[in-house]
């Protein structure tokens, strides 16, 4: 949206590679009230950790290319990797995602020519890297799938459009803008999409609430789905 | 909002004129406004066509910079049909989340069902253990869904161009599918059939038979519609080098479906990336080069031949699989409740519940435990796609190892297909506008999710 915006400052870099999605309390995650005598529990719930080479299949060719391909700049740019369920995911900075995704969708190796959107999730227990924006890549070409994740602050929810290597991001972008509230540099036009222009908060960050009222059901009163009970 | 604010407006005019004349039309008036439009000498009239009309496919609203005929601008405004589905599914199990997955593309229902079940299973793990009979069924059901929806596609077109026989036609052969989808889950759309680690409920008596003697009736209903449309000169006439998307933009629009591949590329995640076993299956993936919305009803017709091809197969595949099971082994993911149809409507079946109230306190703890408080899926993202009729439906799910989804995102082929809207109709006629947006084919319930 503003040209003048800085994204040289230090990108936020997750510890020893890892989001962190929650730490829970006691036996049944909620605080206080919890007399099966675990309360002391803590469980730290977390993704899946950073990857270690060989990952195996095609994914250290990739990676191989984009690494060269990046030159020295391949090691703040590509901040960890990680291989989960089949899945190759590259942690990007968000000051190089631009040059990652021109060559990923440029060079002949790689030719993810097709970005399938963004989506993203709200972590808020991932300090200083609450919002992350994934981008799934298809490669026609090539017949592969890999992921892109880049990860912001809250305070501080900047990512460069990738609409001028991606046009059909277009819309993509407009629509994690409208409900997370990532505002996506360079945008042609970063409206909201689904909900009305002049609606105040971003509908799916966790702490803007789901909303609705009890229901009364055979004289027992059902309370509305996000203040039900819990089993986290 | 302030005036001042300089925030792009997804609805307001793009131009800043408070002198702009403004006119509301109710039909029946449309003399009085152009009369109005030539007193005052307008060259530029920007008109609204929908929320509200007939051949936008559900509430799509369309903004419509018109010189004469002449398209100028076009562009598409969405939203009106957003029900917040995705944050909802993050306030319920992942069994439950298939009920809000089916209701997002409603013409297309069982994909929604299949990617999100995929994508549960990919995070459970338990893609493998899947059993064969599931994955038949889900073929089936996907296969014929895709019927259905390809039959709108060309009803409903067909419709909005003035010749209602098509969309009878059409609607007669998706009715047809639909007894077939009504016998084996209870209900027509919006099913919930599709379930984490497999399918709701196993055929009834009859099924194969019943599914061999559909595949004629809706053959007849396809030779029809080629019968009566493809010769047809005012058919051609409108259709013809109409809505023309080539490949440069429809690659770098990220078009996939009958619209990428009515541009040449053979790209069906189907044959690219099988899932349910799709590698098992003979069929075909018709392309062409034409580009223009002629082509792509053809591609639709000619892919629901090979839909009933594949449904065949499934119909043989179903014989030899009597009495296999339709959910996985795993007592700790599949649901504990089979259907059974009872005087008054579907539920559940009185075997089960005899034995969960009669016979054993431990199966009635487990049927409460993973009714209400659902199944543990480990914490991690993943992300599975599949071919629906309008093109590649991805799915992307989080999970924070809990019970229900951290997040649930779809990609729905139509939301992003709806981009090429301006491509296809700036520069043609206002009437092109309906074609365009016909062989898009995309549903607004899937867009705005």
């Amino acid at each position: 949206m503003s040209e003048t915006q800085d994204l040289s400052g230090a990108a936020p870099v997750a510890p020893e590679g890892r989001t962190l999605i929650n730490v829970r309390q006691g036996m049944f995650g909620g605080p206080g009230g919890d007399t099966s005598g675990y309360g002391g529990l803590k469980r730290v719930i977390e993704m899946p950790g950073a990857t270690e080479r060989p990952y195996g299949e095609w994914f250290d060719g990739v990676v191989d290319v984009l690494e060269e391909l990046l030159g020295e700049r391949a090691g703040e740019a590509i901040q960890y990797v990680v291989v989960d369920r089949g899945e190759l995911t590259l942690h990007v900075a968000r000051e190089h995602l631009l040059e990652v995704a021109t060559h990923l969708r440029d060079d002949q190796d790689l030719r993810f020519e097709m970005c399938l959107g963004v989506s993203g999730v709200h972590y808020p227990a991932d300090e200083g890297r609450e919002l992350h924006a994934c981008y799934p890549m298809q490669s026609i070409t090539h017949n592969r799938r890999l992921r892109v994740e880049v990860a912001v602050s809250e305070d501080d929810a900047r990512i460069p459009s990738i609409t001028s290597v991606y046009p059909m991001n277009n819309w993509h972008e407009r629509e994690t803008y409208d409900f997370f509230g990532i505002v996506f540099d360079g945008h042609p036009a970063l409206a909201r999409i689904a909900m009305p222009d002049d609606w105040v908060g971003h509908p799916q960050r966790k702490d803007y609430p789901l909303g609705g009222i009890p229901i009364e059901y055979k004289g027992a009163e059902v309370p509305s789905p996000d203040t039900r009970r819990q089993y986290r | 909002m302030t005036p001042e604010q300089t925030m792009p407006q997804a609805t307001g005019p793009d131009f800043d004129d408070p002198n702009a004349p403004e006119f509301t039309a109710y039909g029946g008036d449309w003399s009085e406004i152009a009369d109005e439009a030539a007193r005052l000498g307008q060259q530029r009239v920007v008109i609204n066509m929908g929320p509200q009309h007939p051949s936008t496919h559900g509430v799509l609203r369309v903004m419509l910079e018109i010189e004469g005929e002449t398209v100028t601008e076009a562009r598409a405004g969405i939203g009106y049909l957003h029900t917040g589905i995705e944050k909802n599914m993050e306030f319920r199990t992942w069994t439950q989340g298939v009920t809000f997955a089916t209701r997002m593309d409603y013409v297309a229902s069982m994909f929604n069902e299949a990617v999100f079940c995929l994508g549960t299973e990919k995070l459970l793990g338990i893609t493998d253990d899947v059993p064969e009979k599931a994955n038949v069924l889900r073929v089936l059901m996907m296969e014929l869904t895709r019927i259905g929806s390809h039959l709108v596609a060309i009803g409903t077109g067909g419709n909005e161009m003035g010749a209602t026989t098509v969309m009878t036609t059409a609607f007669i052969g998706r009715e047809d599918t639909f007894r077939v989808i009504e016998m084996l889950s209870g209900l027509r759309t919006n099913n919930a059939y599709i379930r984490p680690g497999g399918v709701a409920q196993d055929t009834p008596e009859g099924f194969v038979d019943y599914v061999r003697d559909m595949i004629p009736l809706v053959k007849q209903r396809l030779d029809e519609l080629a019968d009566i449309q493809l010769k047809n000169p005012i058919f051609i006439g409108r259709l013809k080098d109409v809505a023309v998307l080539d490949l440069a933009p429809a690659m770098s629009l990220g078009v996939t479906g009958p619209m990428l591949r009515s541009a040449g590329v053979p790209y069906d995640v189907r044959k690219a990336d099988p899932y349910c076993g799709y590698e098992d299956y003979d069929f075909q993936v018709p392309t062409s080069t034409d580009a223009d919305a002629y082509s792509r009803v053809i591609l639709r017709l000619e892919e629901c031949y090979e839909s009933l091809k594949i449904v065949e197969q499934c119909a043989a595949r179903l014989e030899e699989l009597e009495g296999a099971p339709v959910m996985v082994a795993d007592k700790k993911i599949a649901w504990p409740a089979q259907l059974s149809l009872g005087t008054d409507g579907q539920g559940n079946s009185p075997e089960h519940i005899k034995h969960i109230m009669g016979d054993s306190m431990e199966a009635l703890i487990h049927h409460f435990k993973l009714v209400t408080e659902g199944f543990k899926v480990p914490a991690g993202q993943a992300y599975v796609a599949v071919e629906n009729p309008k093109g590649l439906l991805g799915c992307h799910v989080v999970s924070d190892g809990g019970t229900k989804p951290w997040r649930a995102h779809f990609r729905d082929p139509g939301f992003n297909n709806l981009q090429a809207l301006s491509i296809l109709t700036q520069g043609g006629q206002v009437a092109d506008v309906v074609v365009a947006i016909a062989t898009i084919d995309m549903v607004l319930g899937g867009v705005d999710r």
